[in-house]
């Protein structure tokens, strides 16, 4: 890099942690998603329905995840309700 | 018996069959008795690599139908000893390679050869599928850019669950052989790092292949890159063989070139 590109270039952002950054979240996304079952979207729209009859929330607002450590494994149910 | 290596990506023009052929050609440098197999079944490509198009008389699909025996279709290497190549067929038929030819063809080979390497077609697909299948080892070629390392990971998966090693409870060994690598690039951190790929995938390294120019020079003329053993990517590639062969090789070309005071000034290459 020459004189000429240092004097170009203040302040040029690090694209390549930035790419980094990206990659470490999508794979990690992407990997939760291959190892769990495959009954768990369904089992997300169904409390979706059950938690309806009593309180309007949107699609997004429930989250279920299954997190498996060395001996068990933990569903993690996390519903957001509304104000 | 051989050990069956699959080379493999997700990405398609990442160096899936540069490297199939560079590694093959020096197993076989090695002293090592080895096949290399295209299965890009309808985008043939590795006898051009390898610079056997105009030999090619049979192929896979006409082993695996019975219209050829192996001997017939395997075309023995002119450069390197104990090098043979089995090229893939160019028909349209995308389902002409089954699972029980395949592995009859691969049984066969087993009896022969040391090494089969595996030069497996881009994509997720039948094609890259039936390449890994019966795989002990996989070579994951991946360039420092976030679409191949994430088509990597992607193909990883697929390896730990739907390969024949997978579905008996086993592992297949995998390496990641890292390529178009350019050490400048990543000190002023436009690209990711050998280390970077290493922490996302997770998987051992068994080689860096800096990008250069040696590599399309070898493709012009049919001769696998690792023979060019003047230029980086053959001294690289036979570095990575030697890894694979369980050999403990100190990494060359990952470090940025030190440039003259002149050269800095000015910003030339």
């Amino acid at each position: 890099m020459g004189i000429f590109d240092y004097l170009l270039k203040k302040g040029k952002p690090n694209t390549a942690a930035v790419a980094k950054e990206r990659l470490q979240i999508i794979v990690a996304h992407e990997r939760r998603k291959r190892t769990e079952p495959d009954y768990l979207p369904m089992m997300q729209q169904e409390i979706l329905e059950v938690i309806r009859k009593y309180v309007q929330i949107a699609d997004d607002q429930v989250s279920v995840q299954l997190e498996d450590s060395d001996d068990c494994s933990v569903l993690e149910l996390n519903i957001t309700l509304p104000e | 018996m051989a050990k069956i290596i699959v080379v493999t990506s997700g990405k398609g023009g990442v160096g899936k069959t540069t490297s199939s052929a560079a590694i093959a050609t020096g197993l076989a440098l090695q002293g090592h008795k080895t096949v290399v197999v295209d299965f890009d079944v309808g985008l043939r490509n590795l006898d051009l690599i390898m610079g056997c198009e105009r030999r090619v008389v049979y192929d896979f699909v006409n082993v695996i139908n019975k219209e050829a025996t192996l001997n017939q279709a395997l075309i023995k290497d002119k450069r390197t000893d104990g090098l043979f190549i089995l090229p893939a067929s160019q028909t349209r038929d995308k389902d002409a390679l089954t699972m029980e030819g395949v592995q009859t063809v691969l049984d066969d080979l087993s009896k022969d050869f040391e090494f089969i390497i595996c030069d497996s077609p881009a994509g997720i697909e039948q094609g890259a599928q039936m390449a890994l299948y019966f795989a002990d080892e996989a070579i994951v070629v991946t360039n420092p850019e976030v679409s191949s390392v994430r088509d990597s990971d992607r193909i990883l998966g697929i390896l730990q669950s739907k390969s024949m090693r997978a579905e008996q409870g086993k592992n297949v060994k995998e390496h990641l052989l890292l390529t178009r690598y350019n050490p400048d690039r990543v000190a002023t951190a436009e690209m990711l790092s050998v280390a970077d790929v290493e922490e996302i995938l997770a998987v051992p390294l068994v080689g860096v292949i800096p990008e250069s120019e040696a590599v399309l020079k070898a493709s012009n003329q049919g001769a696998p890159v690792i023979l060019d053993q003047e230029s980086n990517a053959g001294q690289a590639y036979t570095d990575a063989v030697r890894r694979l062969l369980g050999e403990t090789v100190e990494y060359r070309f990952i470090e940025a070139q030190k440039k003259g005071f002149f050269k800095r000034l000015l910003g030339g290459k």
